[in-house]
């Protein structure tokens, strides 16, 4: 461990058994629901590695339904969360599943909308309730969430991360750390854009003027 | 800035004549750039959630999700309370409190992860249970808790806190070894005297396994919390008693950590060895997951 704080060691307050099982769990849940966006209406966890094999007694499920329905780590109704999924109509299921060369915490959401979008997502629980999101739609990627977040989707095409860089920059927020994924040349390509300090809504509107950009989502947990 | 070792921590105490707690709320408040006042409240609500966790088994029968475990807490306040014990008030009811956090942990319920989830009982148990018996105020525990995080944060900068990597010796050995400084402190102990407690707790657990029955935060967990809260009173007490450790702080965590690492895989959390292979353990194993 590099840098961290006395409440890595005396916390996080959380919802039990198992920091990677279930807060790491819930995590993964809530970061999958934000860049899918609301109206979620049908989630398949495809569950791999020790999630597939132990999900049922360290209420990995309920975790991961829980974080759908954008609930923290923290939040006693944690444990009601199928009831409360079934009371607003989602539908899931959990499908035990080897997705190959990846972390033994491993899940990928695939995520029906309303609209029937459908959105694929893949990420780890890598202990203490740290997560990592390695795909999203079929894009390769990496990152945690741990700083604010902003994920933008575009078209591959010049000038358009200096416009949305310069959005940033209008509203006064320092980059931390900055990549940019893309299925393929001139294809769709994902920005993962970690700041340090909070970002409001305002930033979605300013850079979603920017013309080749389809999407943008904020992570702030 | 953090120190990097115990004997970095116990120069800086004796430089500046500090605690460590204070030492460790001014690492802090420079690494997060946040103020002491805040970080002191966050810390009020970590107190007050290991406050409720420690407390509901010790009144209601709390049952694990898989069924395993629950109301061995129960049981244990009912016997302190109706019963005269061997090992005293205070042994047993940190007992009755550790156990009744693993439960609670076990049975999706709030906890604290101190240092993990599987170790949550060891420090809430410790601290509120001699809390009560040095007549501590709020403002102390919570001094407590720092001094018990600035040991953690040592052992986890030079080590690891996790079990999958360093067997229950990493998790519920540190949880003791951060409580046992921690109530060397409250009793007027100097920091090395904190961190001497550390390490003969550290000591006394090394090469302990991780091998949770079904892979599950539960058997033998809870009953290694509670051992763990009577290993850190202990050890508070012995080095309290004037008892020194002929093993420095530093020296017991690089033991614990090169014991870890040389754990074969099975022991640690994956559920291939130790009790979790057992005739029981895998009849259990069944009971939960099936054939």
């Amino acid at each position: 461990m590099s840098e961290f704080s006395i409440f890595d060691i005396v916390g996080p307050i959380m919802i039990g058994p198992s920091s990677s099982h279930t807060a790491g769990a819930a995590r993964l849940g809530k970061v999958a629901r934000i860049i899918s966006g609301d109206h979620i209406k049908e989630v398949d966890f495809l569950l791999h590695g020790s999630f597939g094999k132990t999900y049922k007694g360290h209420g990995t499920d309920k975790a991961l339904v829980a974080g759908i329905l954008g609930m923290d780590p923290w939040d006693e109704n944690l444990r009601h969360s199928f009831t409360i999924a079934e009371k607003k109509g989602i539908k899931f299921q959990f499908i035990e599943r080897d997705l190959g060369d990846v972390h033994p915490n491993t899940v990928r959401f695939i995520l029906k909308k309303e609209n029937d979008e459908m959105v694929v997502i893949m990420g780890s629980s890598i202990g203490g309730g740290n997560i990592i999101i390695t795909e999203i739609d079929g894009i390769p990627m990496e990152f945690t969430g741990s700083y604010p977040t902003i994920i933008s989707v575009h078209r591959d095409m010049p000038g358009v991360i200096t416009q949305i860089t310069n959005a940033i920059s209008n509203e006064n927020i320092n980059i931390a750390q900055m990549k940019v994924f893309r299925e393929k040349k001139g294809g769709k390509a994902i920005m993962i854009i970690e700041t340090d300090s909070e970002i409001n809504n305002d930033i979605i509107d300013s850079i979603s003027k920017v013309d080749a950009v389809d999407d943008v989502k904020i992570i702030n947990i | 800035m953090f120190p990097k070792s115990g004997k970095e921590l116990m120069e800086v105490c004796e430089k500046s004549q500090c605690k460590i707690w204070e030492h460790t709320l001014k690492s802090e408040a420079h690494l997060s750039e946040v103020e002491e006042e805040q970080i002191l409240k966050n810390m009020r609500d970590v107190l007050n959630t290991m406050k409720s966790s420690a407390t509901e088994g010790l009144h209601n029968k709390v049952i694990s999700v898989s069924g395993l475990i629950g109301g061995d807490a129960y049981k244990m306040n009912e016997y302190i309370e109706t019963k005269e014990t061997l090992t005293g008030n205070v042994m047993a009811t940190a007992m009755a409190r550790a156990l009744s956090s693993s439960e609670v942990n076990a049975s999706m319920g709030k906890i604290v992860a101190c240092p993990t989830a599987g170790s949550c009982g060891i420090l809430p148990s410790v601290l509120i249970t001699a809390g009560e018996k040095l007549k501590k105020t709020e403002d102390e525990m919570v001094q407590a808790l720092l001094t018990a995080s600035g040991v953690g944060h040592i052992i986890a900068t030079n080590a690891t806190v996790s079990g999958a990597e360093g067997g229950c010796q990493a998790e519920c050995g540190s949880a003791a070894a951060m409580a046992a400084a921690a109530v060397v402190e409250m009793m007027g102990g100097t920091p090395k005297q904190s961190l001497d407690a550390g390490a003969i707790v550290i000591k006394c657990v090394l090469g302990l396994v991780c091998d949770p029955v079904a892979g599950l935060v539960e058997i033998p967990c809870a009953k290694r919390n509670a051992m763990g809260a009577v290993n850190a009173l202990a050890a508070a007490d012995m080095v309290m008693g004037g008892v020194e450790s002929y093993i420095p702080f530093d020296d017991a965590v690089s033991a614990m950590y090169k014991v870890g690492k040389s754990l074969p895989s099975e022991l640690r959390e994956t559920a291939l060895g130790g009790v979790a292979i057992t005739e029981a353990g895998q009849r259990m194993n069944e009971e939960v997951f099936g054939g």
